[in-house]
């Protein structure tokens, strides 16, 4: 049965072996088993279905780069965990907007995950920069910086498609981005 | 050598692009320039980012992709019922369910027979207020403000207070102020005029009701500007009402006093508002504009003792209202457009909401 296949929840080895091979349809079948019960949790605890795809897509990137930087341990089962770190990042957010009454309706058992969460807005943090300074940093220094440092393209192509006349002069215009770019990035607080 | 230049060797050397002479000496010159060895360091750490960065978004996009071809309505639909949210953890829970329930009630009944509770019964009076009274103080004010359009002659025989929950004309209200036999249900609004109601769904074992308008003259209320809290309130928060005691507009505010009525009764909280006749079935706001209670009785033989019910029950006996006595499901306004207000401000938003609701037999 295909069609069962694609729509029951994946095993949790299943999931983890899917984002270790880049499985696309594996990082689907996960978002698509677990997102109606963060959808429950958020709707029914202040909150609407912009707010649940934010906070649930937040809690597959945690997921996700824990997969693969390789120290991922199943302690609980998958659907607790990504329920934990939703419920932790909701809570967190209700806070924020100072929309938190003081309980919190839960539809599932939590574990506590508030390391793992700091740790992810931390990186968000530099994300968020990083995101402003490239849009600050302008063209053609925006797409010489992807070029070279995010799709690792040679100077020399690089140089054709901006039309450099010499690699040298591509060289320096690269250089000069950089370091506006670094500039704006650690400028920011 | 120059920055550029040193950059393109920094970048050599982190890419792996040098042969085993220039990388041994390189590695010696970063061992020796502790400026040069900070640099590769934070070189390093930047472009590893921004490649991060650009993984991120990749990802941000993968999943925004699929989440494109869910369809977020329906299942919302779905989440939100409440039925079948009882439903799915009855079936999930019901063997636990039914031990715990046999255990509490156990507790229950004997820790009500040893405090003696069985033997005196606290009365809360209700507060309908008796035409009567009404007729002797406001006689001529009444006859100036209501609209009598719509009926003979208006001899009401009791009042109460009520708010709205939707604007197509739900309104909230005290059961005991349309218990019993009537002949009709009428609520007034804040410009003196009357629209017929019935009685769209009851629990008198939390004294709620829901009232419908059912007038054709009624066209509907403006979005609701106030959001219904399900979570209790803190102690000492301050509170508001506005209501019709003596069939006549009055705000007043206070405080929360407690978060149980008598003998730690969980339906009610105890509020420092005088609640006069006439209250009964009002609104009660936090300094937000969160609707938090519907204002009650009061206990007769305390006085200075005023409670009202959690808008917890209210929000579930909205979500018991049978399916096939509405014409949509009801969606509560999840938008406050008070937060911002000052008191002055948000009650003039609040009040056009708040109705008279008076009893006809």
């Amino acid at each position: 049965m295909n069609k069962d296949s694609n729509h029951s929840a994946p095993t949790d080895n299943e999931v983890i072996l899917g984002i270790l091979n880049n499985s696309e349809s594996a990082l689907k079948r996960l978002y698509v088993a677990y997102f109606p019960m963060v959808l429950q949790l958020i709707i029914n605890n202040n909150g609407n279905e912009d707010d649940a795809k934010d906070i649930y897509q937040e809690a597959i990137i945690v997921l996700y780069n824990k997969v693969k930087a390789g120290n991922f341990e199943l302690s609980s089962k998958l659907k607790t965990y990504i329920y934990s770190i939703c419920r932790r990042l909701w809570l967190k957010r209700l806070t924020q907007l100072n929309r938190y009454g003081g309980d919190i309706r839960d539809f599932q058992e939590y574990l506590p995950v508030d390391n793992e969460v700091e740790l992810h807005n931390d990186r968000d943090i530099q994300f968020d920069k990083m995101e402003n300074a490239l849009q600050l940093l302008g063209e053609p220094c925006k797409t010489i910086m992807e070029d070279f440092y995010i799709y690792n393209r040679s100077m020399q192509e690089i140089c054709e498609r901006f039309g450099y006349t010499n690699a040298d002069n591509a060289k320096t215009q690269k250089y000069k981005c950089l370091q506006r770019l670094k500039k704006l990035f650690f400028q920011q607080k | 050598m120059s920055d550029n230049q040193l950059l393109e060797v920094i970048e050599r050397y982190l890419n792996g692009e040098m042969n085993a002479d220039e990388r041994v000496q390189f590695e010696l010159l970063c061992k020796e320039n502790a400026d040069i060895n900070s640099r590769v360091k934070e070189h390093q750490q930047f472009a590893k980012l921004l490649k991060q960065y650009a993984e991120r978004v990749e990802l941000e996009n993968r999943l925004n992709a699929i989440h494109d071809e869910i369809d977020v309505h329906t299942l919302k639909e779905d989440l939100m019922v409440h039925p079948s949210w009882v439903i799915q953890l009855w079936r999930q829970h019901h063997s636990k369910i039914s031990v715990a329930a046999t255990v509490a009630l156990f507790v229950m009944v004997s820790a009500l027979y040893l405090t003696g509770a069985f033997n005196n019964h606290d009365s809360y009076v209700e507060l309908n207020n008796k035409v009567d009274k009404l007729k002797r103080s406001n006689e001529s004010l009444s006859r100036s403000i209501h609209d009598i359009k719509n009926k003979p002659a208006d001899k009401y025989s009791g009042t109460g207070s009520g708010f709205a929950i939707t604007s197509d004309g739900l309104i909230a209200t005290n059961y005991h102020v349309v218990q019993g036999p009537l002949d009709s249900v009428y609520v007034q609004n804040a410009d003196g005029v009357s629209f017929k109601a019935e009685i769209l769904y009851a629990e008198p074992q939390n004294d709620i009701a829901i009232l419908k308008i059912i007038d054709k003259s009624f066209e509907g209320l403006g979005t609701i500007p106030y959001t219904f809290k399900r979570s209790e309130s803190d102690l000492a928060e301050t509170i508001s009402t506005y209501g019709y005691p003596d069939g006549r507009a009055s705000y007043r505010n206070g405080y929360l006093s407690a978060k149980s009525g008598l003998k730690g009764d969980s339906l009610h909280y105890q509020i420092s508002i005088p609640i006069n006749p006439g209250n009964s079935g009002g609104p009660l706001w936090d300094s937000k504009g969160n609707l938090i209670a519907i204002t009650d009785s009061k206990q007769a033989q305390a006085e200075g003792e005023h409670f009202a019910i959690k808008s917890r029950y209210l929000l579930d006996a909205i979500r018991n209202i049978p399916s096939d006595s509405l014409n949509e499901k009801v969606s509560l306004n999840k938008k406050n457009a008070l937060s911002n207000l000052n008191e002055v401000q948000r009650v003039k938003k609040e009040k056009d909401y708040v109705f008279m609701v008076k009893i006809y037999n």
